[in-house]
């Protein structure tokens, strides 16, 4: 395999599925990974090739899957754990902040835990109540963890090639509802640094930051602001923790207007920490103030109100445009 | 005696006692009547899998061996020690209950933030600690310094992180003991995880994860219980039921006997007598040969007493009678071992005095080591944060280097403080020159 059309889904299959052919050491824990691959068919085929010993499937208890994951990575394997959906993560949370992050700055730096836990997440499928949450911001927040999050097909397959490399625990998030769509993906590439910012459509008058499913949401905002005579560039931020603040000020420096754009609640969330960073970094380069457009402060709405919640393209479009205006 | 063998007697009714069982109520009246296990999982007042507590103890309080055929088994598993390897347990344990007491009296004076003492819960640890093998593992909560003693953890070690110079401070690799747990209950996951690996490995080396009472009710405990079991993972759980968490007694805890837990999740549990360190060394090594050979998990808890306060921030006469300590002080582990030593003419009084001067020399090491203990350089705070590195780690490790820098002239015109401002960007020596070691205690 070269390069080829793949949707998201099928790249993260075909990355994990390298994982386990190059390093004995990887493994796949879940629920329902095994049999069936996954709710979202993300490691379909993978445990009948590689067995039940590497390809998992756990009882249904996130904590014990993080927990037992770091015990695991103890004993020198590098877990890669699927939580099913992104509000199912919470009853893992603690073994997550309290245990995963800490470990190696506890042991002063003996150990180290390489473990992968991927989130599928995000709205816009119709989901029922805790399916579609977008609570990067939660782990980013927390020092000892990386929060990344890829947009199309080869970041997929890429970023979670390095994630499993890394040593350190990686909170790897997939937009669920992009996982059907299809972009090229060469795995004999040589992949972009896991940690940086890509420029993804080049302009003058205004930066839109996103990651994960709003990238294409931006995208679009941006053709048709080009259409209305506007120079929109957006940045793929791809890297939640650590953020790639040197790109975005370097865009900020040449268009002086910032908008931030995710599905995750605005309140604390991190549009407000590039917010004030690109304040202290471009204070002088800033011809508006930096908006943000995300989600609410109030529970992600039963699916029938979703697209109210979700930042579309108009509202994108009215940030821009009020930026703009100043 | 195990779930298996006590499964099947008459639930017993819910007494409304604290315990249910003590070391001397182990030998009370025996209900043997078999129950019909489709009948037993009813009402909050019988509830499932209640029968009457079993104890292994193979030295009575009063020193004496217990001789009786359901101890047979663990006779057999302790033929191997005599008058050198009980000196040698006698020993752990009084050097252990040496360093502890050092180590409060080290907080009384100022040296340490925090203690949490063992105080009586001696023969649990070194019991389950000789039991084990080089390469088991080991998974302590932040109360097991008589298990790090057996695994040859410099004592002073486990004294960083209650001085507040580390948050763990040894390597878990070195002796296959683990940092310090003090989430409750998390570790037992961790274990559970390393004994996956194990098997994945297939080595038959075993794991132990130590938890209390207390811990028997987190989640994680549950969970690492349920993939231990479906894993088959050779793990032991060693719970010291010391009878408190901080001022809740066991009965807020679980309404069956704690071992009886294991049988729900389909291994085996067993009960001893915590404060006897041949019976709790036996019980481990049969455990631990159950993992060895790949029969899974199991349960045992270790019944016991803690003697002193949670920590050294506890006041315990807020919530418990002096009787109750008074009682289990008759059931001591030292001077248990020390009757049984003494009566069978394994030591004599020549013997105890040179331990005592080996305790006194330990003693007086610890105390110096810990006075001697360097405050960390302040730039630790950003050392291993990860371990591939991060951007923002490296951009405000440089602004807070840059801003302590900045006071250098102002302390080196004040002169006489050194320390801090001049140490700080430049290697490990600096910034300890006022620590707290000097400045604080006595």
């Amino acid at each position: 395999m070269a390069a080829q059309k793949l949707p998201i889904a099928k790249a993260l299959n075909e990355s994990l599925r390298k994982a386990l052919e190059t390093d004995p050491k990887v493994l796949i824990m879940g629920e329902d990974v095994g049999k069936l691959g996954g709710v979202f068919r993300v490691t379909d085929g993978l445990q009948k090739d590689f067995g039940e010993d590497r390809v998992i499937d756990t009882p249904l208890a996130e904590s014990g899957i993080v927990g037992t994951a770091i015990g695991l990575a103890l004993r020198g394997y590098r877990p890669v754990v699927e939580i099913q959906f992104d509000g199912f993560v919470f009853p893992a949370y603690d073994q997550i902040v309290t245990q995963l992050a800490k470990m190696h700055a506890r042991a002063l730096g003996k150990v180290k835990m390489p473990v992968v836990v991927r989130i599928p997440y995000g709205g816009g499928i119709g989901a029922v109540e805790h399916h579609s949450e977008s609570p990067e911001a939660l782990f980013a927040h927390v020092a000892g963890l990386k929060v990344v999050s890829p947009s199309n097909a080869s970041d997929a397959y890429w970023m979670l090639q390095q994630a499993i490399q890394s040593d350190d625990p990686v909170i790897f998030f997939e937009p669920k509802r992009r996982y059907w769509d299809k972009s090229e993906v060469d795995t004999e590439a040589i992949p972009d640094h896991l940690h940086r910012a890509r420029t993804v459509r080049a302009g003058t008058d205004l930066t839109l930051a996103a990651y994960g499913p709003m990238v294409k949401v931006c995208l679009e905002a941006a053709a048709v602001a080009a259409e209305e005579g506007r120079s929109v560039e957006v940045l793929d931020l791809r890297t939640v923790s650590p953020l790639d603040f040197d790109a975005i000020q370097a865009s900020v420096e040449r268009t002086g207007r910032l908008v931030v754009v995710h599905e995750a609640p605005v309140f604390f969330g991190s549009g407000a920490e590039i917010a004030a960073r690109i304040t202290e970094r471009c204070f002088y380069h800033l011809e508006a103030p930096v908006l943000r457009v995300g989600g609410y402060h109030a529970p992600y709405p039963p699916a029938r109100l979703e697209e109210e919640y979700l930042p579309g393209l108009d509202r994108v479009l009215d940030a821009v445009d009020r930026s703009l205006a100043y | 005696m195990t779930v298996e063998s006590t499964a099947a007697r008459k639930p017993r009714r819910s007494s409304g006692t604290k315990r249910s069982a003590g070391a001397s109520a182990g030998t009370g009246a025996k209900k043997t009547a078999a129950a019909d296990p489709t009948t037993s999982a009813t009402t909050a007042e019988t509830p499932a899998g209640t029968a009457e507590p079993q104890l292994v103890q193979l030295l009575t309080p009063e020193g004496e061996r217990v001789e009786s055929a359901e101890n047979a088994r663990y006779d057999e598993l302790v033929a191997d020690i005599g008058r050198d390897e009980l000196r040698g347990l006698y020993r752990d344990m009084l050097l252990t209950r040496r360093f502890d007491a050092e180590a409060t009296s080290l907080q009384r004076q100022g040296e340490l933030g925090l203690w949490a003492s063992l105080l009586g819960q001696e023969a649990a640890q070194i019991g389950s600690g000789r039991a084990l093998r080089d390469d088991d593992y080991v998974f302590p909560t932040y109360r097991e310094h008589g298990v790090a003693w057996c695994r040859g953890v410099d004592p002073t070690n486990l004294l960083g992180m209650f001085r507040g110079v580390n948050n763990g401070g040894w390597d878990p690799n070195g002796n296959n003991f683990h940092l310090y747990t003090i989430v409750i209950g998390s570790q037992t996951l961790h274990a559970t995880g390393y004994a996956m690996g194990v098997a994945k490995d297939g080595a038959d080396s075993a794991v132990i994860a130590y938890f209390g009472d207390g811990a028997s009710s987190q989640g994680d405990v549950a969970e690492s219980f349920t993939f231990s079991a479906v894993y088959n993972a050779p793990v032991v759980f060693f719970c010291q039921n010391n009878q408190w968490a901080i001022s809740e007694p066991t009965e807020r805890q679980t309404r069956v006997p704690l071992y009886q837990r294991a049988q729900g999740y389909g291994f085996p549990g067993v009960r001893v007598d915590g404060n006897d360190v041949l019976a709790c060394l036996a019980v481990t090594r049969w455990a631990l040969e159950r993992a060895r050979r790949g029969e899974g998990p199991t349960l045992i808890e270790a019944f016991t007493y803690r003697m002193g306060a949670h920590t050294t921030s506890d006041d315990p006469t807020k919530y418990r009678a002096d009787e109750e300590r008074a009682a289990w002080e008759d059931k001591d582990p030292i001077l248990r071992l020390r009757a049984y030593l003494e009566r069978q003419g394994f030591a004599d009084a020549d013997w105890f005095a040179e331990l005592e001067v080996e305790s006194e020399a330990l003693g007086k090491r610890v105390r110096e080591a810990v006075r001697a203990m360097p405050d960390p350089d302040h730039l630790a705070i950003f050392e291993n944060v990860y371990a591939d590195g991060h951007a923002l780690v490296d951009e405000e490790r440089a602004q807070f280097a840059a801003y302590q820098a900045s006071f250098a002239d102002a302390a080196e015109t004040a002169g006489a403080t050194g320390g801090a401002a001049t140490g700080t960007a430049t290697g490990p020596a600096s910034g300890t020159a006022n620590g707290s070691a000097n400045g604080e205690g006595n």
